[in-house]
């Protein structure tokens, strides 16, 4: 293991992991925010809608994330929308993630008993009460493991978004590879920054889960 | 004699065509108790689930106090805080204490202030013998005691009519007796209530009226007494010998 070779490059690797994790983050903020619309359209059984979601996640599950970057990449200019390639990135994970957030929420409220509902409003609770306070923050602790297993599959996706020439861990990692041929020292960094990044995720997902069991509703 | 609480008229419920509930006519009066028993799939759980509208009927007419009782009517929820259900499985939220759990319709459905809940949420826990499981969570509960403070979460609502549909079937057997003797002290309170149950000695001391329900009809509508007794129907002496059978068959083991 060359270190001197290592403590030259950690500002490098330093500035991947910053893109990594700044586009992951954001991706997976939207792809929430996509899985959350699809889930309410379904939820909510709204007619045209509802094909329209059926179709995305068909597409979105089933095609490969490298695919959906091009289209995104190199189609939007075609059409005439410019944006970086940043934007790109994060764009691509959302139409990933969300079909997969939309998943996790499904199953989450699936499991949740239809005679919940049903006590629920039987003691005259609203339908919206007794989503909000009865069904949702179940629903929502059944889907964390779920949301959480996404999380880190969405962030290690990320690797891919070197092939649209963002300047990612993978992307630095190979031009270090191709520049130096330190192949060794190169892919423990590249491991060891994917696990900092990733550890801390997998330990808040095990505390999120176990706090969200017990819940409260405000006063 | 004075307005009934709960009027049921010419009710007919359908499931895919199927008729479960054939022209049901039931009044119950204030204070009254009516137990309603019946071979299994008579429609007894089917009945309840219609008096708070979780089923929609296909005819009749369901009112309380005179208020229709409309599926998706707008006036739903607030009619179903005045009708009080407790299921065989509890149905207590298993992410809220026993004390949220109590608290939650109260506050958010009746907009009643905590302190005052809280107060009356405790007093009856004390008198089903709970007060010390307010701040506990459902799954550490046993069956019985999740069985009471579904009882005590419905009191608190301060409903009209109690609706209770075999709260009891799901209970280990040393469970049943703590339960219904809650229902019992109900019953001399004069609550109204309307209860589905499969024991027969609880039944007969916990009714005023007991309905017979099979194939979706009213067969039998007679005080305990004369329907342990002497049965007058040939449907309620074949029911009431099923419970002799399965007794006989039991003591010969
Ligand atoms: N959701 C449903 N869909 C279709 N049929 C149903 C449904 N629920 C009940 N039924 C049918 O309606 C009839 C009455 O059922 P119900 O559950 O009311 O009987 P029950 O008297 O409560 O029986 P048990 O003593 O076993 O609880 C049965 O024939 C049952 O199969
Ligand atoms: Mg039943």
């Amino acid at each position: 293991m060359n270190w001197s070779y290592i403590q030259k490059v950690l500002p490098l690797y330093e500035k991947a992991a910053l893109l990594t994790v700044r586009i992951g983050l954001l991706g997976i903020l939207f792809a929430v925010l996509v899985g959350l619309l699809c889930s309410a359209v379904r939820q909510l059984k709204i007619p045209v809608l509802r094909s329209v979601v059926s179709a995305y996640i068909e597409l979105s599950r089933n095609t490969p994330l490298l695919i959906q970057l091009f289209f995104i990449y190199y189609g939007l200019p075609k059409i005439g929308i410019r944006t970086s390639a940043e934007a790109c990135g994060i764009a691509g994970l959302a139409f990933l993630g969300g079909s997969y957030m939309a998943e996790a929420f499904r199953s989450g409220l699936e499991a949740v008993g239809k005679i919940q509902h049903e006590s629920a409003v039987s003691l005259g609770l609203t339908g919206l009460q007794a989503f909000r306070y009865v069904i949702l923050p179940q629903a929502f602790a059944i889907s964390i493991p779920g949301i959480m297993a996404n999380v880190i599959f969405l962030l290690k996706e990320t690797s891919v978004f070197s092939a649209i020439s963002l300047m990612d861990l993978m992307f630095t990692a190979k031009d270090q590879i191709g520049l130096y041929y330190n192949t060794t020292e190169c892919l423990a960094l590249l491991v060891a920054f994917y696990l900092v990044i990733l550890l801390p995720v997998s330990l808040l997902g095990s505390l999120l889960e176990r706090r969200a069991r017990h819940a409260e509703f405000g006063g | 004699m004075a307005e009934p609480v709960l009027t049921i008229e010419h009710l007919t419920k359908e499931y895919d065509g199927q008729t479960v509930l054939k022209d049901v006519s039931l009044q119950v009066h204030e204070g009254e108790v009516i137990v309603i028993v019946g071979p299994s799939g008579s429609g007894k759980s089917t009945l309840l689930r219609c008096i708070n509208a979780l089923e929609d009927i296909q005819g009749g007419e369901i009112r309380l106090r005179g208020q229709k009782i409309t599926a998706g009517a707008k006036n739903l929820p607030q009619i179903r805080q005045k009708i009080g259900m407790v299921f065989q499985s509890y149905e207590l939220f298993p992410h809220l204490t026993v004390m949220n759990n109590i608290l939650l319709a109260p506050m958010k459905a009746q907009k009643r202030a905590k302190e005052e809940v809280q107060a009356e949420a405790m007093a009856l826990l004390t008198r089903v013998g709970l007060a010390d499981k307010a701040d506990s969570l459902p799954r550490q509960l046993s069956g019985g005691q999740k069985q009471r403070v579904a009882i005590v979460r419905a009191l608190c609502m301060h409903p009209e009519i109690l609706l209770f549909d075999e709260v009891t079937a799901a209970l280990d057997p040393e469970m049943v007796r703590e339960v219904l003797e809650v229902i019992l002290q109900l019953a001399e309170n004069k609550r109204t209530m309307l209860i589905v149950t499969h024991e027969m000695p609880f039944a007969r001391a916990v009714a005023d009226r007991i309905i017979l329900l099979d194939d979706g009809r009213i067969q039998d509508d007679t005080d305990p007494e004369e329907f342990f007794e002497s049965p007058k129907t040939e449907l309620a002496k074949r029911f009431l010998q099923s419970f002799e059978y399965t007794r006989t068959r039991k003591s010969d083991d």
